[in-house]
C-alpha cells in the first residue's frame, strides 16, 4: 500500500514492526442473496498501550473486523484475506489449533452481550478459571485464587464471596465486569471491546470506561474498542478509525478526527448528536437516508447517497470512482477518504455551505 | 389476593403528597399524577401462593403535563419510568394514587370507557420490531386505531392513512406493504404516524429513538419535534439519554429507584442540578468534545442501584451518595424547592448541592471498596 497505515506521524520513529498491523483485510460472506462484503479492504496499526476506536452504524463491518482479529471467521463460510500481523505473527492463514492457543491468551475480547457471553450453568468463578487453566497448567485451587484476585481488580465487592455465584444473581455492571475479568485472566497483550458498554447505564458505563483505562496502564495492553458512540470513544481512544459500508472512511488520532473531522459522514454523526450543553433551539442536523445494504453497495463512495457535498466534487466522480485514503493536508497522521478538495472542505466547513444545503426538511427525506 | 386488596396495601404506604411540580393551577393540567404506585407482587408456593413482597417499581411520584407541554423522564434501567409511562397509558394498573387526564380520572377506569380517554392519550414504543404487527399491513396498523376509537375522517381511512405517512416522511404510496420492508428508522415512523392517527393531546414516547443508529436517531426527534410544534402535542418522553432529553424536553423529572428526585425546567436542571444523583448522572455521560470531556468534573457513582423489592429506608440514593449523613437513613427527602432554586425546580434532597455552575473543580472518585454489600443487595 502506498498510503501508510499508521495515523501517528511518519517522522516519529522508525519503528520497527507495530504490534498490530491490519493490512487490506477483507470478510466476505456468500449468501443466497449475493456476496455480503462485511469488511472491504481495512487497515490499521496498534502499538502496545493505545487504545483505537473503531466508529461506525450498524452495517458498517466494525463487528465483523473485531471477530476477524480473534480468528472467529475460521470454520465458516466466510471468505477472510488480507494480512493480520500480531507480534510478527501471521493470523489469517494460522491454523486453528495455533490461533486457539492464542485466543485468550494473547488476544482476548470483551463482548457487548455479557447474558448471553457467559454460560448460565456455571458459576463466574468457574468460567474465568477455567478461561485460566486452558493456558496455564495449574492446579484447580490456584486457577481459583486466580480468578478471586481477578474479580478483585475490576472492583467486584466480596470477591471470594462472589467468585461462587452464577451470572444471573449478578447485574448488569457486574457481569460486564466478570467478562472482563475473564478477557483479562490471561493478561493479553490485545484486548478487543466490542461495544463493551451499550448496554449499560451511564454512571456504569464510566465505571467501566475507567477500568478499561486503568487496565491499559496497568498491563500495557493494547485495545480496541469498537463503539457506535463518539462520546465513549472520545472518552477513552487515542486514534479512531471511522468506518462506512465496509471500508475506512476517515482514520487519524481522536483529537484530530473529533476537532477537525474531514469526512462528511464524520461530520453528520457529530451534528446528529444532540449535546448537554450549547442551544437546545439548534434543530439536530441528521444524516439523509440509510445506511446502505452490504450486498447491494453503491458505486463509487459508498456515502455518495446520503453526502450534502457531492455536489462540490465535480463531474459526479464520487458516483463512479471510489475514493482511496489520502493523508489530510497539514495533519500529519490523519487520513480520509473523500473526493472533496481541501479548499472546498476549507470553504464548506467556514461557511453555511453545509447546514443550508442539509437544514431544510431531511427529516422528510424518505428512501 | 385479588386487585382490591393490592390497592388497600397500596394506599396505606402511600406518603403524604409532596409539592406540586409545576405552577399552574391543577385544573390547566393536561395530566395531573398524584401519588402513583405500582407494585408488582412477588409471590412463593406453587398451589398456595403466599404474597412475600413487592417490586416496588413506582413508589408516590407527583407531576403534572401542561397542554402542549414535553416533559422528559429520565433515570437508569430499573428506576420504574417505563412503567410509568404504561401506567399513565393504563397498559398497566395502577396500585394506588391517581392519574386525571383531560379533566377525566382515568386511574381504574373500566377498559370500555378507557377506550375513548385513548383517543386522546396515545403512546410510541421502544422496539420499532415488536410493536408493529408483521401480519399486517402499514395501512392497516394505521388505520386500526381509527376503527377502535370509532374515528371517521371525512376523507376516508385509507386517505387519512396516507396523509399520516406523508406527515411522517414517509411514501404514500407504501400504503400496502409490510413492516418488514422497512428499516428501523422507518418502522419507527410507521409508529408515530399509528400514534398521530387520532390526533392525541398527548403522546407517551417510551425510549423513541434507543433502538436506532446515531443518525437516524437525530431524524426521528427532528420528526417528533416539528409534530410537537405543529400540532401542539403534549409529550411525556422517556428516555435514558440525558442529551437527548434534554433537546427534546422543556421539563425534565429524574427519577432513582421508583421516586422522582429532582424536577425543573431543562436549562435550571442542566446547568444547576440540586440533587446529587442528577448531578452524577450528568458528570457520566461521554461527549465527543475532547476539551469538553477534560474541563468536566467527574463523579463516578461505586456499585449499583439497590433492589426495588427492599429499597433504603431514607433517601433511596443514599447507598451511594458521597454526601448522606444520618439524616438521610432516617428521613425521608421530600420532594421541595430547595434554597436558592429557580422557581419549578424541586428536589428531594436533605442537603442539596450549591446552586452555583461547577460548583467543586475536583473529581469525586468513590472507592468501589466503600461500595460493600449495601451497594448491592
Amino acid at each position: 500500500m502506498s498510503v501508510s497505515t499508521s495515523p501517528r506521524p511518519a517522522g516519529l520513529a522508525p519503528a520497527p514492526a507495530p504490534f498490530l498491523d491490519v493490512r487490506d483485510l477483507r470478510v466476505h460472506f456468500p449468501t443466497e442473496d449475493g456476496l455480503v462484503s462485511a469488511v472491504d479492504g481495512v487497515s490499521f496499526t496498534l502499538e502496545k498501550g493505545r487504545t483505537l476506536g473503531i466508529v461506525g452504524e450498524s452495517g458498517s463491518g466494525k463487528s465483523v473486523t473485531s471477530l476477524a482479529l480473534l480468528g472467529l471467521h475460521k470454520g465458516t463460510r466466510a471468505q477472510v484475506s488480507g494480512e493480520i500481523w500480531l507480534e510478527g505473527r501471521e493470523l489469517v492463514a494460522l491454523p486453528e489449533t495455533e490461533m486457539r492457543a492464542l485466543r485468550g491468551r494473547t488476544v482476548s475480547m470483551i463482548f457487548q452481550d455479557p447474558l448471553s457471553a457467559l454460560h448460565p450453568f456455571f458459576t463466574v468463578g468457574s468460567q474465568i478459571a477455567e478461561a485460566y487453566r486452558v493456558h496455564h497448567k495449574v492446579s484447580k485451587k490456584e486457577a481459583r485464587d486466580r480468578a478471586v484476585e481477578m474479580l478483585r481488580r475490576v472492583g467486584i465487592p466480596q470477591p471470594e464471596r462472589r467468585v461462587r455465584d452464577y451470572p444471573h444473581q449478578f447485574s448488569g455492571g457486574m457481569r460486564q465486569r466478570a467478562m472482563i475479568a475473564m478477557s483479562l485472566v490471561c493478561d493479553p497483550a490485545l484486548l478487543i471491546a466490542d461495544e463493551p458498554t451499550t448496554a449499560l447505564d451511564v454512571t456504569v458505563q464510566a465505571q467501566i470506561l475507567d477500568l478499561i483505562r486503568d487496565l491499559r496502564e496497568e498491563f500495557g495492553s493494547a485495545v480496541v474498542i469498537i463503539t457506535h458512540d463518539l462520546g465513549v470513544v472520545s472518552d477513552v481512544a487515542d486514534d479512531i478509525l471511522v468506518m462506512y459500508g465496509g471500508r475506512r472512511i476517515e482514520y487519524g488520532t481522536s483529537r484530530e478526527v473529533l476537532t477537525q473531522p474531514q469526512h462528511p459522514y464524520t461530520w453528520g454523526l457529530l451534528q446528529s448528536m444532540p449535546h448537554l450543553t450549547g442551544d437546545v433551539g439548534e434543530r439536530l442536523n441528521p444524516i439523509p437516508g440509510t445506511p446502505p445494504s452490504p450486498i447491494n453497495r453503491p458505486d463509487g463512495c459508498s456515502f455518495h447517497p446520503r453526502c450534502a457535498c457531492k455536489g462540490w466534487v465535480p463531474q459526479g466522480r464520487c458516483t463512479v470512482e471510489r475514493p482511496e485514503l489520502r493523508p489530510v493536508a497539514g495533519a500529519a497522521g490523519h487520513f480520509t477518504a473523500c473526493h472533496l478538495t481541501d479548499a472546498a472542505r476549507q470553504e464548506i466547513r467556514g461557511g453555511t455551505g453545509l447546514t443550508e444545503e442539509r437544514g431544510t426538511g431531511t427529516t422528510r427525506a424518505a428512501r | 389476593m385479588t386487585a382490591a386488596d393490592e390497592r388497600k396495601h397500596a394506599v396505606s404506604t402511600t406518603q403524604p403528597l409532596t409539592g406540586r411540580t409545576t405552577d399552574r393551577p391543577a385544573g390547566e393540567n393536561l395530566l395531573e399524577v398524584r401519588g402513583l404506585h405500582k407494585h408488582f407482587p412477588l409471590r412463593q408456593g406453587i398451589i398456595f401462593q403466599r404474597r412475600v413482597g413487592a417490586v416496588r417499581a413506582v413508589d408516590g411520584i407527583d407531576f403534572s403535563v401542561g397542554p402542549g407541554e414535553s416533559l422528559g423522564l429520565v433515570g437508569e434501567s430499573g428506576c420504574g419510568k417505563s412503567t410509568t409511562g404504561r401506567l399513565i397509558t393504563r397498559l398497566l394498573e395502577p396500585t394506588g394514587g391517581s392519574v386525571v387526564f383531560d379533566g377525566e380520572d382515568i386511574t381504574h377506569q373500566p377498559a370500555a370507557r378507557m377506550a375513548r380517554a385513548r383517543r386522546n392519550l396515545q403512546m410510541i414504543f421502544q422496539d420499532p420490531y415488536s410493536s408493529l404487527n408483521p401480519r399486517h399491513t402499514v395501512g392497516t396498523i394505521i388505520e386500526t386505531p381509527m376503527r377502535l376509537g370509532g374515528v371517521n375522517p371525512p376523507q376516508g381511512h385509507k386517505k387519512r392513512a396516507q396523509e399520516l405517512l406523508e406527515t411522517v416522511g414517509l411514501n404514500p404510496e407504501h400504503y400496502n406493504r409490510y413492516p418488514d420492508e422497512f428499516s428501523g428508522g422507518q418502522r419507527q415512523r410507521i409508529g408515530v404516524a399509528r400514534a398521530l392517527a387520532l390526533r392525541p393531546k398527548l403522546i407517551v414516547a417510551d425510549e423513541p429513538v434507543s433502538a436506532l443508529d446515531v443518525s437516524i436517531q437525530a431524524q426521528v426527534v427532528n420528526l417528533l419535534q416539528d409534530l410537537q410544534r405543529e400540532f401542539g402535542i403534549a409529550f411525556v418522553f422517556i428516555a435514558h439519554d440525558l442529551a437527548v432529553v434534554r433537546h427534546f424536553s422543556e421539563r425534565v423529572a429524574v427519577m432513582y429507584l421508583g421516586k422522582i428526585v429532582e424536577v425543573a425546567d431543562r436549562e435550571s436542571l442542566y446547568t444547576r442540578p440540586r440533587h446529587p444523583y442528577t448531578h452524577a448522572l450528568l458528570s457520566a455521560v461521554p461527549e465527543a468534545d475532547p476539551d469538553a470531556m477534560r474541563r468536566r468534573e467527574r463523579i463516578r457513582l461505586a456499585g449499583d442501584v439497590p433492589s426495588p423489592i427492599d429499597p433504603p429506608s431514607g433517601c433511596r440514593f443514599r447507598t451511594r451518595c458521597w454526601k448522606a449523613r444520618d439524616r438521610c437513613a432516617a428521613e425521608e427527602p421530600p420532594l421541595l424547592r430547595a434554597d436558592g432554586s429557580a422557581a419549578g425546580h424541586l428536589t428531594a434532597c436533605h442537603f442539596p448541592e450549591e446552586p452555583s455552575v461547577r460548583a467543586r473543580a475536583e473529581d469525586i472518585v468513590l472507592d468501589p471498596a466503600l461500595a460493600g454489600p449495601e451497594g448491592k443487595s
